[in-house]
């Protein structure tokens, strides 16, 4: 009976990170539907970027207030899971406070942690002021109706609770350690919840010792659920902003790739060896020939597919676009979380269908993103400039583009024209190519 | 005071068998367009006046295929590029310089992959260059204390990172440079990017050159000073569409040094 607590702990935490592994495992599964794109260069400076960017929040501060409470909620919640190590040993082993032979520096490490753990509860209330009563225009935007308002609060409550669950379990533990009760050993200090042990005089040991147990057990098994509930929520980019800083473009933001199919065509087009009337070659596999540009997820590379899984809807994108700000449709942050929803639809397609996708009729462009929304856009990059975890929607904006041009020839009329002109007098307006210095003979 | 402008083209000095110091790329808008010629305009004659060895590929020359490639075709953009790069491969050039950052970014950052590399530069650049080097000499004396904002260009400032060169010359000419609300990294775009230019906006509540216009007119200025032909039609339209174009000018940074120095 005594191991009954230890067991229990023992298949919760197991049942807790087998079923994060599983949706690890479907969100790569996921990502790597995406065209490959080999990211190989570049080495040091991505890993600098993502010690700037990701560890180092240096785009988080580009907007001061949102910026530091981001900052202590980040580095409140990473060095209290310090503590999670803790609670994971105690369940484990039936032990209590495993670290608190390490005297002073525990004392200092849990009475960091209660401070740390009020300024994250201050910081989540602010957060949840900012979304829910001054309603910051960026949050109520159309895309973040329903479920992403939901998923934004749900994200705020858990957090909020978890802290109180964790100064609750000190309180009673130092009212514990008081009452000098065996197994509670006297260890740690308690700057904020010596305030809560207040609310617990008078109280018995038994009840005692049940608050603690209670607000020990709820603590972890909702950091657990918590980790479960990144996969479904906007909340993962706890996680994927490390990666995704990391697989962030190193290149000047205006240099847009070429396609290499199209290189290949125009390089044997220009080629005057090349014959004309030669068979085409007869290709070994039969594969058919490449799309180009993306009409659906699967068009996309996996580093935009890893970027739609990173966005965490803060809407910095959406706030500094030019058509989103002059009431155009556009909204890089709706073209972020589109994707994603057309990616999860499809890989709970694979699911459904025995690992084969079944056609479903649909693809992102048309079904998610209006063609309105994607001609909005100046390519100004101002979105890729604000993001703090370096996505790019402008990418994915451009391969919709190469699709409806080159696939559908469904272009503006007006681009039409303005594209014809390059062709046919090497400017994009019907001016004659030999005019093309005449300026040097007016006054 | 010199009116006519020389500008050499690199067949005529190919022919003489010389090689300028740079290639100045003139770009469509600089060729066509009747506000940009005036800044084509004003550079070459900084330029002869700097004594720079310059030439242009004038018939020669033909879209870099920006547009077409911000709209989706990749196939013209290619051709474009691949068609140029052949012209300026066969020059031997190394050195270019140009007045619009769309053609600045494209020859700097996407020829590469196709074939031609070369050192690019952007003329508030090469300007500021000119001017350390003490090949041209600013004297405020027109400009001293006037309020002049830069709008920064979406293809020079965040896609380039290229911000400090415009800026060190207006303070070079004495004019005091007040900044918009959104500048540098968070410069607005003037509405003309992504081959906007080319095409009636989607529907808004209003359009971005307005919205750009009105953060320069918030600074009260004399001058609104841009680096882009694009931005600066965007931004004139703007500043008519708001009535100010008596009270209030835009120029391109080459223009204003020009006409400081009477040329």
């Amino acid at each position: 009976m005594e191991l009954l607590p230890q067991i229990l702990f023992g298949v919760v935490l197991l049942a807790g990170i087998g079923f994060f592994a599983k949706n690890v495992k479907t969100l790569r599964r996921n990502i790597k539907l995406g065209k490959n794109v080999v990211v190989s260069d570049n080495k040091p400076l991505r890993w600098r970027n993502m010690a700037r960017i990701a560890l180092g929040q240096t785009k988080m501060v580009v907007r001061p207030i949102a910026g530091l409470l981001h900052i202590i909620v980040y580095v409140g919640f990473i060095i209290i899971n310090i503590e999670v190590l803790e609670i994971i040993i105690d369940g484990l082993f039936g032990t209590h406070r495993i670290f608190a032979p390490l005297g002073v520096i525990y004392n200092f490490l849990i009475g960091s942690f209660e401070i740390l753990a009020l300024l994250v509860i201050i910081a989540v209330v602010i957060f949840w002021i900012r979304r829910n009563i001054i309603r910051l225009k960026r949050f109520i935007k159309p895309e973040m109706q329903g479920w992403p308002k939901n998923d934004g609060n749900i994200i705020l409550y858990i957090e909020l609770v978890l802290m109180l669950l964790f100064l609750t379990m000190n309180g009673a533990d130092f009212q514990l350690q008081q009452m000098n009760v065996a197994h509670y050993t006297h260890a740690g200090s308690f700057p904020v919840s010596q305030y809560i042990a207040l609310l617990f005089e008078g109280l018995d040991v038994s009840s005692l010792i049940l608050i603690e147990r209670t607000a020990w057990w709820l603590h972890i098994v909702g950091i657990l659920c918590f980790l479960n509930y990144l996969y479904y929520s906007k909340h993962l980019h706890i996680l994927l902003a490390f990666p995704n800083t990391y697989y962030g473009r190193t290149t000047p933001k205006g240099q847009f790739s070429n396609l290499e199919s199209v290189t290949k065509e125009v390089k044997l087009m220009m080629d005057p060896d090349a014959d004309p009337f030669a068979a085409p070659v007869e290709n070994e596999n039969d594969t058919p020939p490449e799309k180009f540009g993306a009409s659906d997820v699967v068009d996309l590379n996996w580093v935009q597919l890893l970027n739609s899984y990173t966005c965490t809807e803060c809407g910095r994108c959406t706030s500094e676009c030019p058509a989103n700000q002059t009431g155009k449709k556009l909204s890089p942050r709706k073209i972020m979380m589109d994707t994603r929803d057309r990616l999860e639809e499809v890989g709970k397609n694979i699911d459904a269908n025995k690992g084969e996708f079944k056609e479903d009729g649909k693809q992102l462009l048309g079904d998610y993103i209006s063609h309105e929304e994607i001609w909005a856009c100046t390519s100004c990059n101002a979105c890729v400039e604000a993001c703090p975890v370096s996505i790019d929607p402008l990418s994915i904006i451009m391969d919709m583009r190469q699709y409806l041009v080159m696939e559908q020839s469904a272009a503006p009329s007006e681009l039409n024209n303005m594209m014809s002109n390059i062709e046919n007098n090497g400017a994009p307006w019907p001016y004659n190519q030999m005019d093309r210095i005449n300026w040097t003979q007016e006054n | 005071m010199e009116n006519v402008l020389k500008v050499p083209t690199m067949a005529e000095l190919f022919a003489a068998g010389k090689q300028p110091e740079v290639l100045f790329w003139v770009g469509c808008a600089g060729s066509f367009d009747d506000r940009a010629k005036k800044i084509t305009k004003a550079f070459v004659k900084i330029l002869n006046k700097a004594g720079v060895s310059f030439a242009v590929l004038g018939t020669e020359e033909s879209c870099t295929g920006d547009p077409a490639k911000r709209a989706g075709n990749e196939f013209l953009f290619q051709m474009q590029a691949v068609t140029n790069i052949e012209v300026l491969n066969s020059y031997g050039i190394k050195k270019v310089v140009t007045a619009c950052p769309h053609c600045f970014n494209t020859i700097k950052n996407e020829y590469p992959g196709l074939g031609g590399t070369y050192e690019v530069i952007h003329h508030t650049q090469f300007l500021r260059d000119l001017v350390s080097e003490g090949r041209i000499t600013l004297e405020g004396g027109k400009y001293k204390g006037k309020r002049v904002t830069y709008h920064d260009p979406c293809y020079l400032g965040r896609a380039n990172s290229i911000y400090e060169a415009p800026r060190e010359l207006i303070k070079k000419l004495d004019a005091e440079l007040v900044e918009m609300k959104s500048c540098r990294k968070k410069g607005l775009c003037c509405g003309a990017g992504g081959a906007q230019m080319f095409k009636e906006a989607e529907n808004g509540d209003k359009e971005v050159n307005i919205e750009r216009t009105e953060q320069a007119l918030e600074t009260k200025p004399e001058i609104i000073a841009a680096a882009c032909p694009f931005c600066n039609t965007m931004i004139t339209d703007g500043v008519k569409n708001k009535e100010k174009e008596a009270s209030v000018g835009v120029m391109d940074i080459a223009e204003l040094i020009a006409s400081a120095q009477d040329l």
